[in-house]
């Protein structure tokens, strides 16, 4: 079907449909790695996409995955580049304040030669412009790859970083801006976040309206969970937890949960057909009725924080 | 003294699980380091009791006086990491944002910025439940800087294996192929490599393994729930096969690890013969590996 189509279709279905979550940013993200934030994302936003114009974007830039459970076809695909700084030995007066202002130990003087480091360097320009005799201009490094791909429902953006480079912050943030500049705000935007709670998930969720942090009920999701739900109080943003493998460890999530009020949004069933399916590299929704019906869930709740923001 | 690097690229296949009975087995000859200082577990399973803790100083953040700012602008001028923020005319740093580069400091007329040095985690020397010297660490909430606090991390251990004569430190590395990966694998003597039969395992074990290649480490996988899809699994072998990574072994799908960990125990704790004993062998298997090494 031709996209324009497609689209029309898709606006008809909205007048008729409960669930419109245009215009929000929802980011996917956890402490633990491995708890389900790649199944949730795409299966999400596969399932938001029939009523939904969605982009999904992986932002896991050291291991994305969302793309290997997606029927994807490439419509774009970029190099991404940071700026380092490069010695000019002929314009070089080995005055040294490229060494003394670079506070990341990126550039260094050893005997009569400036080295650069680029992996240490953090492209902050001190360097290249307190440099009195421009001996130090800044071109650019491959970082990594951005890559735009459509599936029949939806869009989706993965940024991949080289192996080899350390940050993943420059990358995540270039990542943004690409979704921000491409997609209005008739589009809903989700984030498939990296692991963990240090700056790469900051980045990944500082701009979010609403994050999803998805755990697993045993000792390990619940002491991640606690981090990742730290952060998000850190950084003043509305979450909600969804509890992935339910079934399996303890109850002490849910507690944790109801003793803070923190909403639990859906409780994924433990199933080992889930987990051959993700082997695979498939979707469940279409498979299996209980995952669809924890996506209802979610979706019910994100569309009603929708309408409320908005009311 | 021998340093083996437990990673995975992809998170939740079982790596801190492993490391934590591989430390078990290893008793008194290891000093375990937990080095997934951005969500480290392992303590769940060994229980250390601390025996001292530090805080980590690591990178600076901006800190700006009102009381001397002129509002002239260079600041942000200047900053890449759209760290300071201008609100009716007022500068600010936004802290979350600033990298701690020391630039805005430098080109301020009036020395309103100061550079202060930054608190991004705390590290601990313990003892485990099972008398092991342990060094683990937790990081800040947002802090940059993880691949130092895990080089710190790894530094400790490896001065406790020396002074107390321990032949092993066995760390578990974190997820990613990122900065705290790097710092893991930099000066390590052999890495395992934790991986699950599923499409992202199998992904991601080809990415972390690229790093692990430039770093010319020799490794052995153990591939975790192998049982779960077996062509899957025999795709893995053919990926070890042709890269020359060790075998290691194969776990099954149990769910005997999830029983163990509910109850903070390690694998090897509970009453299943067949899997302590692979786990038993791939210790004796490793040791090997490392002692060849010399």
């Amino acid at each position: 079907m031709h996209y324009l189509e497609m689209s029309k279709m898709r606006a008809h279905n909205d007048s008729q449909r409960t669930i419109k979550c245009k215009t929000m940013k929802i980011a996917i993200a956890s402490g633990k790695g491995g708890t389900g934030k790649t199944t949730l994302s795409t299966n999400l936003a596969s399932y938001l996409a029939e009523t939904n114009r969605v982009v999904l974007t992986d932002l896991d830039v050291e291991e994305p995955n969302s793309g290997l459970f997606l029927n994807s076809e490439l419509t774009h695909s970029e190099d991404k580049y940071k700026m380092i700084p490069q010695w000019k030995e002929n314009d070089c007066t080995l005055c040294g304040i490229c060494q003394e202002v670079c506070n990341y130990h990126a550039v260094i003087q050893i005997m009569d030669s400036i080295m650069v480091f680029p992996e240490l360097c953090h492209s902050c320009y001190a360097c290249s412009e307190l440099c009195p005799t421009n001996a130090l201009p800044m071109i650019p490094k491959k970082m990594g790859e951005l890559k735009h791909y459509k599936t029949e429902q939806f869009h989706f953006v993965e940024a991949r970083l080289s192996i080899g480079e350390e940050q993943a912050v420059p990358l995540i943030k270039q990542a943004l801006k690409y979704i921000d500049s491409n997609y209005g705000n008739d589009y809903l935007k989700i984030y498939d976040s990296p692991p963990g709670t240090s700056c790469p998930v900051i980045e990944a969720t500082k701009e979010a309206d609403f994050v999803i942090l998805i755990t697993e009920p045993t000792p390990f999701g619940l002491n991640d969970v606690i981090l990742a739900i730290e952060t998000m109080q850190e950084l003043h943003k509305d979450f909600g937890v969804v509890i992935n493998r339910y079934g399996i460890g303890n109850n002490d999530i849910i507690s944790y949960c109801n003793n803070n009020n923190i909403p639990i949004l859906a409780k994924i069933p433990n199933d080992k057909e889930i987990a051959i399916l993700y082997s695979k590299g498939e979707l469940l929704y279409n498979s299996i009725p209980a995952v669809k019906a924890e996506l209802e869930k979610i979706a019910q709740y994100i569309s009603k924080l929708f309408t409320n923001t908005n009311s | 003294m021998k340093e083996i690097v437990v990673i995975s690229g992809k998170g939740g296949t079982g790596k801190t699980s492993i490391t934590a009975s591989l430390a078990v087995l290893g008793g008194k000859e290891v000093v375990v380091a937990d080095c997934d200082v951005d969500a480290a577990d392992m303590h769940i399973l060994l229980q250390p009791e601390n025996l001292k803790s530090e805080d980590f100083y690591s990178g600076e953040l901006a800190v700006l006086d009102q009381n001397l700012c002129t509002q002239c602008g260079n600041c942000f001028d200047v900053c890449r990491f759209d760290a300071i923020s201008v609100n009716n005319g007022i500068h600010q740093v936004v802290d979350l944002s600033c990298e701690g580069c020391g630039y805005c400091a430098r080109v301020c007329p009036v020395d309103a910025i100061k550079n202060i040095p930054l608190n991004v985690g705390k590290w601990h020397i313990a003892n485990t439940r099972f008398k092991q010297p342990m060094v683990h660490a937790k990081l800040g909430i947002g802090a940059d800087n993880s691949g130092k606090l895990v080089a710190h991390v790894k530094n400790i251990a490896k001065e406790i294996a020396d002074q107390y004569n321990r032949k092993y430190v066995l760390v578990d590395g974190s997820p990613g192929v990122g900065c705290p990966v790097v710092s893991s694998l930099s000066g390590a003597h052999f890495v395992i490599l934790v991986t699950e039969p599923t499409v992202s395992g199998l992904h991601d074990l080809k990415r972390v393994y690229e790093l692990v290649a430039k770093f010319n480490l020799r490794a052995g996988c153990i591939i975790n729930k192998s049982d779960l899809n077996t062509s899957k699994s025999k795709e893995i072998m053919q990926f070890l096969e042709h890269k020359n990574i060790i075998h290691l072994a194969d776990l099954p799908y149990d769910e005997a690890f999830t029983h163990a960990m509910t109850n903070c125990k390690t694998i090897v704790e509970e009453d299943d013969s067949a899997i302590i004993t692979i786990l038993e062998q791939v210790w004796e298997r490793v040791k090997t590996e490392v002692r060849n090494k010399n």
